[in-house]
């Protein structure tokens, strides 16, 4: 019998609990060729900050055991292009857009909010917290509940309120709970999960780091173990509260075990790079695994590893 | 006319040695029309593998008869090590005709085509059309040693000349694979070059065309963690047509770029200016 693979972040109904990650699929279009995009869950979008933004130089990704280190500086356009350009065509395509919002202050993420305040298509915003605060010597607002919870704040003031707003915690914390609680206390609708660990790779022949960037995020398989045990942290603390699930899902199995640690949807990220298909390939096996375990419907393995 | 990207499962017919490389055919008829300077993103390790992003490669030949593509590698690190152990009837899953190809003159002329190594596996295609075309393709191709040199099979028949160079003189002319440039592009009054080989070959012969007086395209190899224009890894400063320079991905607006508007001093850093920089 086939699944029922409906699923909800919150308010928000998604027809398939695969989305794509933010970063990892562009605005859409490159990978129009080989995915029915419609078909996914939704798209997360690249991070979107107020003004074009170059990003870092390059080399701008190694290559690890079972996973990468990028450092690719939020390279992007700008709200105004994305508004202009990009989100019609998502559109157009009958994707659900999850944006994704950046910025260096509390205002930055507002405003870029507020440009995509009523713009058809969008379904609910990602705030990617894992940014550094200009105002305050660049400390990560994701590592600091306090500042956390003022981007929130910021951007749920501005939002419809008919549109959730998740905010995308950061690994890299002692604890990653309280964030989670902080987000939710600001107003958060949601809580994605995870972004990047900060990692580093050294080139032993030229003793020099392989990035530009000298540091970069790792992402990828390798760093699965770590979304799960973050997902079981945060759905045990926080047992109502919608999780978009990611990191290090490249087959339907490893979907499931995010699910099953608590993740209502999950985004695919780094997969999508060594199989552009990914997405929808995930989704598809996450069917016949939810069927093979005896699932009627995907929401039934949401949180079942945890204690009852 | 281009034939849109797919994502296929391909069949290994054959892996054979060229010299210092390896040249993998495979039966992949969607890919098999590309057009010269185009690449493929290849999945190495199979299902379970640590590799988890594709390793790309020019396509060197194309059959839309038989519906199959070629392309020449060297074993370089483990995942050019995975391929080399391939054999006919194994499966690789290929994705492309990828990139932008080189741009054909306005006119039939002669046109000077320079490689670097396995650079010169997407050039000999390229001849195919020129000469198809009415022009006339006057090759170089130069190489550390001259095991490291690639020729295509038919190459002699397809160019109005060719020129072998060697750094150390082991085959053709010793020295660079620019020095045989300026009087070449003098005799055969080309109006454009095309080159495809390291990224100092590519400023080099930038610079030739540059000094006599005619177009430069280069196809460029940076890392691409995708190739298919979603990851943002592949980018170097490219001005555009409105002077401004911008980080640009090579994997979707190149691989081929024309050499003048690549900075290639500044390969590798963010020049001042470049759109974006300096944030908010
Ligand atoms: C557009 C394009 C066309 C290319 N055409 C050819 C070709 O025709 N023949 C050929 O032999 N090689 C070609 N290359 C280079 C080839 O992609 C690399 O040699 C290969 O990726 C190395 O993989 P590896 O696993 O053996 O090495 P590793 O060092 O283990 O690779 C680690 C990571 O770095 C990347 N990487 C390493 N070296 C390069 C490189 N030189 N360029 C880009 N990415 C790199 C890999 O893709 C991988 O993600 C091309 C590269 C590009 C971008
Ligand atoms: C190249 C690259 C770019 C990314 N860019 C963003 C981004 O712009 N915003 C964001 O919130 N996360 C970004 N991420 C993080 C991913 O969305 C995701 O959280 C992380 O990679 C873990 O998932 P994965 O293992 O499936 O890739 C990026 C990741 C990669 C690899
Ligand atoms: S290789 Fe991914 S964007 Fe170019």
């Amino acid at each position: 019998m086939a699944v029922d693979m409906r699923t909800n972040l919150g308010t928000l109904e998604l027809p398939a609990p695969v989305l794509t990650a933010s970063g990892c699929a562009g605005y859409g279009r490159e990978l129009a060729p080989y995915v029915e995009l419609a078909a996914l869950g939704g798209v997360v979008t690249k991070s979107i900050m107020r003004n074009p933004r170059s990003g870092r130089a390059t080399p701008r990704m190694a290559e690890t055991p079972s996973g990468m280190l990028n450092s690719i500086g939020l390279q992007g356009s700008g709200v105004d292009e994305f508004v202009a350009n990009d989100l019609p065509w998502l559109t157009e395509q009958g994707c659900r857009v999850i944006v994704s919002v950046a910025g260096g202050s509390v205002e930055e993420y507002a405003e870029v909010a507020k440009l995509l305040r009523g713009q058809p298509g969008l379904v609910a915003l990602e705030v990617n917290i894992s940014c550094p605060n200009v105002e305050s010597r660049g400390e990560v607002f994701a590592c600091d509940p306090d500042a956390a919870a003022r981007v929130v704040a910021g951007v749920r003031a501005v939002t419809a309120p008919d549109v959730p707003v998740l905010a995308k915690l950061s690994p890299d914390v002692t604890d990653i709970v309280p964030v989670a609680q902080a987000c939710v206390g600001a107003g958060a609708d949601g809580l994605s999960m995870i972004n990047t660990l900060l990692g580093m790779a050294i080139d032993v022949d030229t003793a020099r780091p392989v990035l530009a960037g000298v540091t970069g995020g790792l992402s990828g398989p390798a760093i699965r173990p770590v979304a799960v045990r973050c997902i079981w942290q945060v759905r045990a603390a926080l047992p109502e509260v919608p999780i978009l699930g990611m990191g290090g899902v490249r087959h339907g199995v490893d979907a499931l075990e995010l699910v099953l640690a608590g993740a209502n949807a999950v985004s695919v990220g780094t997969a999508v790079f060594g199989d552009p298909g990914a997405c929808p390939r995930i989704q598809a096996e996450l069917a016949e695994a939810l069927a093979a375990r005896g699932y009627a419907r995907f929401t039934d393995a949401v949180s079942a590893a945890h204690p009852r | 006319m281009s034939v849109p990207p797919r994502q296929v499962p391909a069949e290994v017919l054959q892996l054979g040695s060229a010299g210092a490389y390896l040249s993998l055919r495979l039966r992949a008829p969607e890919l098999a029309a590309f057009q010269p300077g185009q690449f493929a993103a290849v999945a190495v390790g199979g299902r379970h593998t640590g590799m988890v992003l594709r390793r790309c490669f020019s396509l060197y030949a194309g059959d839309p008869g038989d519906g199959t593509v070629e392309v020449v590698f060297a074993v370089h690190g483990k995942g050019t090590a995975w391929l080399a152990e391939l054999r006919p009837g194994d499966q690789v899953d290929v994705v492309g005709p990828l990139g932008r190809p080189f741009p054909l003159p306005a006119r039939p002329g002669a046109a000077v085509l320079v490689g670097g190594g396995y650079g010169s596996a997407p050039l000999f295609s390229l001849a195919d059309v020129l000469h198809a075309a009415g022009g006339e393709a006057h090759l170089v191709v130069g190489a550390a040693s001259a095991d490291k040199l690639f020729f295509g099979e038919e190459a002699w028949q397809r160019c109005a000349s060719v020129t072998v160079t060697t750094d150390d003189g082991s085959a053709g002319v010793r020295g660079l694979v620019t020095d045989p440039l300026p009087e070449l592009i003098a005799r055969t009054g080309a109006t454009v070059l095309y080159a495809c080989g390291p990224m100092a070959m590519l400023a080099a012969c930038t610079a030739v065309a540059r000094e006599q007086g005619i177009t430069a395209y280069t196809a460029v190899e940076e890392a691409m963690a995708c190739g298919v224009g979603v990851c943002m890894t592949c980018v170097l400063p490219v001005v555009g047509d409105d002077g401004v320079t911008r980080m640009t991905r090579s994997c979707t607006a190149g691989p081929v770029f024309a050499g003048e508007t690549v900075r290639w001093a500044d390969v590798g850093t963010v020049p001042t200016g470049t759109w974006g920089a300096g944030g908010h």
